[in-house]
């Protein structure tokens, strides 16, 4: 039959089975209405909760992006003080530390869309429930059995279908919102620990993609060891280690298991 | 023809565009029964891009019953089964 239709008359038997409940019509209006200010209330409660939720995330984004950029000033202190192997640790950490903020910026989109739909929803509702007010009380004033089963049986229709919709989106962003709390709480606790740099994203990655990511991270690590030593150098006072002419290219030394082997300094490589 | 784009709105559409839509909404339900969700996505895009393209938004305070229901651009497989489930996730 199509997934269309199908949905549509999932809708309209759902509807139909509450219009059957009550004897008179006009009380099924009544009725109805009610439920549409309930719902008008629940949706808007469900705005606020994921606006709450956004704001969280954005603060926590915050609080990532100092760690962040703490990390990378210690690793230039290190450099500076001729500790590579410091250097070479904060750089680890604050790739970890990357990856949470990237997660956490794919959540605040998310958060985002989710907050605009809802309010969409709730304008779209508000203006119908006060359509429907309006119609109510038009057939209830002009009732007659025979002509109101039909109208009424259409304004009901239409709004329960309506409600269906915007009750679907309402749990849409529950869900969500529960699972960023979640995570939030989460990343609150590792922050209040200092134990943040550990986390790391959760459950382990497989162990292929483990050593990938590690891999990855080594050489953007060396890369970035690298471009803070010519800056170091070319900004004045070079210290003896970071001046020798071996960390010239430091791509050479990037065999894949070793990428965390300390150099040692003057060695030279190659 | 009224149908209703889920967590978006309703569009009219005349009615000389049903067999092009139903040709689009036979792919989506093949696409469900195969649990294919590449052609899900597919299906399902081409479907809504359709609708909008042909169809013209009715106002937010029109009450009207939808011929037609279209799941929203971000459902996935598994909602659209729940959602045919004997209406088993709809509230209320």
């Amino acid at each position: 039959m199509g997934v269309m239709k199908r949905v549509s008359t999932i809708f309209k038997a759902k509807a139909n089975k509450q219009l059957d409940k009550l004897e008179d019509p006009r009380e099924t209006l009544d009725y109805s209405y009610q439920t549409q200010l309930e719902l008008l209330q629940k949706v808007r409660r469900g705005v606020a909760d994921v606006a709450t939720s956004r704001k969280r995330v954005e603060l926590q984004m915050n609080q990532v992006q100092q760690t962040s950029d703490k990390l990378d000033r210690q690793a230039r202190d290190s450099l500076a003080a001729g500790r590579e192997d410091l250097a070479r640790e904060a750089l680890t950490r604050k790739a970890g530390v990357q990856s949470q903020l990237t997660d956490l910026q794919s959540q605040y989109a998310s958060l985002q869309g989710e907050e605009e739909k809802l309010t969409a929803a709730s304008q779209r509702l508000q203006a119908k429930v006060d359509a429907f007010r309006v119609r109510k009380e038009t057939i209830k004033a002009t009732y007659t059995a025979a002509e109101a089963t039909t109208r009424i049986n259409e304004v009901f229709t239409g709004i329960s279908e309506e409600m269906s919709d915007v009750g679907l989106a309402i749990q849409r962003a529950e869900d969500k919102t529960e699972q960023m709390k979640a995570r939030a709480g989460a990343i609150d606790e590792l922050m209040a620990s200092g134990a943040l740099t550990d986390a790391l994203g959760g459950p382990p990655p497989d162990d292929i993609q483990a050593e990938l990511d590690r891999m990855g991270a080594g050489h953007s690590i060396d890369d970035e060891l690298a471009r803070m030593k010519a800056e170091i150098a070319g900004g004045g006072a070079p210290k003896e280690i970071t001046g020798s002419s071996g960390q010239a290219d430091p791509s050479v030394a990037q065999p894949s298991g070793t990428s965390f082997q300390k150099e040692q300094p003057g060695s030279g490589g190659a | 023809m009224i149908i209703r784009i889920m967590g978006e709105g309703q569009f009219r559409l005349d009615d000389s565009e049903a067999d092009e839509l139903n040709k689009l909404d036979v792919a989506l339900e093949h696409a469900v029964e195969q649990n294919d969700e590449a052609a899900f996505g597919s299906a399902l895009h081409a479907l809504l891009e359709k609708a909008r393209a042909v169809g013209t938004a009715l106002p937010a305070d029109a009450i009207e019953p939808s011929q037609l229901i279209l799941p929203g651009e971000d459902a996935t497989i598994e909602e659209v089964r729940d959602l045919l489930a004997d209406g088993g996730l709809i509230p209320g």
